[in-house]
């Protein structure tokens, strides 16, 4: 059995990555928000903004509420059956890194990253509205502790929040950059933070 | 650029692609064929390998991911929860078609290697990633129960 890896790696990445980029969405920076001359009003309206990418499936599938994480952009059940485990890296045998390396392996499919785990429980998104989402970034007791500025700094430069936008294969990225979440993100707070009703 | 591996406590040389996936170089390069080829997209299980001491699907790793670490293969497996586990595997005629097999024992080893008294559910979650397309599920469960009881013995 021959394996051509490169002429198979290059044929997938390259389409791969024709795929990601039909799929990207552009996201409204902050500047659009300026004529909302109510600051509660214009920092509700910059959150439901930035909400667009944290309901995105790329962050959802990762922020279960139950044990198990989900796939794909209809959000459907991981395959195959995994558990968060009590450090949310895997069950002991079936740990996250048996399939997810470092890196997105292209001849597989299978997506990566160095840091690759779900989030806490307490930080699930998934069932939630974008105001109860809102509401549980902002407590310390349910976002491990951060402050507004590292809520920032988390979503505005972490690598596996990054990763959001460099799926690899098919998978479809967030919206816009992580940079343009970043000044969002940025902007809400500094208008207040405040929180959608809904 | 070469890639260091250590195969079952054996150092080698890769100089091929260091993106190629490290199923290959156990099977084709090193002529290891106890690790199965099964689905190929981390779904299956069969190729399943230790890297150090933690379960590893093998055809969706590249080989340069496992520069410099311990991988142990099938033919490797040496430690005492392992030779609980191949002895119970016997004991309890767990095999039916036995493609599946290797990685069964892999999972099953690292398991009752960090957990020497599972739960049915310890053995559920960790072994939901190895498919047997006989169903020889119970049988698993029993083994892995039975290996346990070895090592507590």
């Amino acid at each position: 059995m021959s394996f051509s890896v490169k002429a198979r790696v290059m044929f997938i990445v390259l389409a791969g990555t024709a795929r990601s980029l039909a799929g990207a969405e552009d996201l409204r920076g902050p500047e659009t928000f300026v004529s909302i001359t109510n600051q509660s009003e214009r920092s509700r309206a910059l959150f439901v903004e930035a909400g667009r990418v944290l309901q995105h499936p790329r962050c959802l599938n990762c922020h279960p509420v139950g044990e198990r994480p989900t796939q794909g952009n209809d959000r459907h059940p991981h395959s195959p059956f995994v558990v968060r485990g009590l450090d949310d890296k895997g069950a002991i045998g079936l740990r996250c890194t048996t399939c997810h390396q470092d890196a997105n392996y292209a001849p597989s499919g299978v997506p990566g990253h160095p840091q690759w785990h779900v989030a806490p429980k307490s930080m699930a998104w998934q069932t939630k509205s974008l105001g109860q989402i809102c509401e549980q970034i902002k407590d310390p007791r349910r976002n491990g502790g951060k402050t507004l500025p590292a809520i920032h700094e988390h979503m505005a430069h972490d690598s596996l929040v990054g990763w959001a936008w460099m799926p690899g294969g098919n998978r479809e990225p967030a919206p816009g950059t992580q940079a343009q979440l970043g000044a969002l993100l940025g902007a809400w707070i500094e208008s207040g933070a405040a929180c959608p009703a809904s | 650029m070469s890639v260091t591996l250590n195969i079952n406590g054996t150092r080698r040389e890769f100089d091929g692609d260091p993106d190629t996936p490290l199923l290959w170089v156990i099977r084709e390069d090193v002529g290891l064929t106890g690790t199965k080829y099964g689905c190929g997209i981390a779904q299956c299980g069969a190729c399943t390998v230790h890297v150090d001491g933690q379960t590893l699907r093998s055809c969706s790793a590249p080989v340069s991911a496992v520069a410099n670490r311990q991988v142990t293969t099938i033919e490797g497996l040496t430690s005492r929860a392992a030779k609980a586990v191949q002895k119970a595997w016997v004991d309890l005629d767990v095999v039916q078609c036995g493609y599946c097999q290797s990685g069964q024992i892999m999972s099953a080893t690292a398991l009752l290697e960090k957990k020497s008294k599972p739960s049915d559910t310890d053995i559920d979650h960790a072994m939901a990633g190895n498919i047997c397309r006989c169903a020889t599920y119970q049988r698993i469960r029993a083994a892995i129960h039975a290996a346990s009881a070895q090592l507590a013995g």
